[in-house]
């Protein structure tokens, strides 16, 4: 059943082959499975903070109005991928909020296959990237909706900050819309910090580097917005934002 | 207090200011008033130090220092304050957060104890009370959604938590009302209007300068100043237009 990807699958078509090959197989085609009864909530987050390469992959199956709310910072030193697949029952929902931050020439990226396998499910990702040096940050979001998931409302939203001319950022959505009584959003856009804003800060005393800093912050903010663990948010912004110390 | 001579100055390789010279004492406003074009926006930005605005001639010197090698925020804390003929707006950073980084980045360039949370809301109550800003404004994000006259009440809220030595005010009273006019007017007097500070009022208007009394008021037309004179001088210009007044 299970087999090595190569660059012709469309979910890895952006991965570091070279790195991946250092990943035990097991890892890389292996899932962890966790199934969410009616009604429960599970709330996870991962701060993929590896220096070696790393592929963690999260199989989850939610029962009628239960949830599930993912979030996740990768700020790996060395190629690191998150893959979350999610099935919904009727009125489920699926939060996933991620940053994808770094330099270096490494690859960091997000996976995710939403399936709305019945009616009044409902789903949301929001996914910052912030890259520099050669790094490039990736978000690969397929969403499929059953022929009868009707009334299913999903939205995908995938922004990226480049800050040097080197990095790049690959936005990937992928939607397969089976049911015509649908809600299915998204969005993707690549930019640069705003040199505006940085000169406003500039001009009322505010140094570059903390202006940096609080832009992007900023532009994280949606990212962890959902995450209602206001200690839990901090510790993951903390994470995001010591990645920023290193940039140039 | 500012003096500028003979000051050249490009944007993108075409040369905006051509010899430009002025000196504001302390204690003193002055207006400067000119068509379209003239190059009123340019000589803010460049005493502002924005990215872009290359001096390619001439000295500026600011209570005695050179103020073309300081950097924007540099210039911020030693005392310059930019009042933008278009504020600039910065989704994710609220205004409070914004001006309390910018006051306290000011006082630690200058030595000075930063303010505490509570010291910083007093001020910036006292300062929104004056100019008549809903202080659940500040609140909100750096001038997103405001109006027109809003954004332009909020730069002179700025101005009043900041307390600068000299302010550049570009075309404040553009976008103002007559009520907000008058707010806006009074409030630069009880800032600004004291023996050891000073005011270039950039205007198009005669009827800022019935609130705000200009001590001289100088035309700027192609990149020089071509005129000065007192009060009457703007008078006039509001009578006979820029032409006419020129040529005389
Ligand atoms: N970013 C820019 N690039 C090139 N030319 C510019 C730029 N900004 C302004 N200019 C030009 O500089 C001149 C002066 O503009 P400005 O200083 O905005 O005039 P004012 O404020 O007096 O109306 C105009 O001819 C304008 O077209
Ligand atoms: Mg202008």
């Amino acid at each position: 059943m299970s087999y090595m990807p190569t660059i012709h699958d469309e979910e890895w078509r952006y991965a570091d082959f070279d790195a991946l090959e250092t990943v035990p197989e097991a890892q890389v085609t292996g899932w962890s499975e966790i199934a969410v009864a009616p009604g429960e909530v599970l709330a996870r987050s991962f701060v993929l903070d590896g220096a070696t390469p790393d592929v963690q992959r999260l199989r989850v199956t939610l029962g009628e109005g239960a949830r599930a709310e993912i979030f996740a910072v990768n700020v790996a030193s060395a190629y690191a991928r998150l893959e979350i697949e999610v099935t919904l029952a009727p009125k489920a929902h699926f939060e996933f909020g991620g940053v994808l931050i770094g330099g270096g020439d490494v690859t960091r990226e997000f996976v995710t296959r939403t399936l709305h396998a019945e009616p009044e499910a409902t789903s949301n990702q929001t996914v910052r990237a912030v890259h520099w040096g050669t790094a490039s940050g990736n978000y690969l979001g397929r969403i499929d909706v059953a022929r009868h998931a009707q009334k299913t409302d999903a939205a995908q939203d995938f922004k990226g900050l480049l800050l040097e001319k080197g990095a790049s950022a690959n936005a990937k959505p992928e939607l397969e819309i089976f049911a015509d009584d649908v809600k299915c959003a998204h969005g993707a856009t690549v930019g640069q910090l705003d040199e505006m804003a940085r000169y406003y800060m500039a001009s009322r005393g505010i140094a570059p580097d903390v202006a940096k800093h609080l832009l992007i912050r900023a532009f994280l903010a949606d990212a962890l917005a959902a995450l209602e663990d206001e200690a839990e948010q901090e510790r993951l912004f903390d994470h995001a934002l010591a990645a920023l110390e290193q940039a140039a | 207090m500012l003096k500028i001579e003979n000051l050249h100055a490009e944007i993108g390789g075409k040369e905006i200011l051509k010899g430009l010279s002025l000196e504001l004492g302390a204690g003193e406003v002055h207006a400067i008033m000119g068509p379209n074009g003239a190059g009123k926006s340019t000589l803010s930005y460049v005493l502002g130090g924005r990215p872009g605005y290359e001096v390619t001639a001439g000295s500026v010197t600011f209570k005695g220092e050179d103020l073309l090698a300081m950097d924007p925020h540099e210039r911020a804390a030693a005392g310059f304050f930019l009042g933008f003929q278009y504020p600039v707006e910065i989704p994710g950073v609220s205004n409070v957060q914004f001006l309390r980084e910018a006051l306290n980045s000011q006082r630690r360039e200058r030595g000075e104890q930063p303010l505490t949370g509570g010291e910083f809301l007093k001020l910036a109550k006292e300062k929104a009370a004056l100019l008549k800003l809903d202080m659940e404004m500040l609140k909100r994000p750096v001038n997103v959604g405001f109006s027109g006259g809003e954004k332009k009440r909020n730069e002179m809220v700025q101005m009043g938590i900041l307390d600068p030595m000299l302010a550049v005010l570009d075309e404040t009273d553009s976008g103002l009302d007559i009520d907000a006019l008058k707010v806006v007017g009074e409030g630069i007097n009880a800032i600004m209007r004291k023996p050891e500070k000073a005011v270039l009022l950039i205007t198009h208007y005669q009827r800022l300068l019935d609130y705000v009394k200009p001590d001289h008021v100088h035309i700027l037309a192609a990149g020089r100043i071509v005129k000065s004179g007192g009060p009457e001088l703007a008078l006039q210009l509001e009578e006979e237009g820029y032409d006419e007044v020129m040529a005389a």
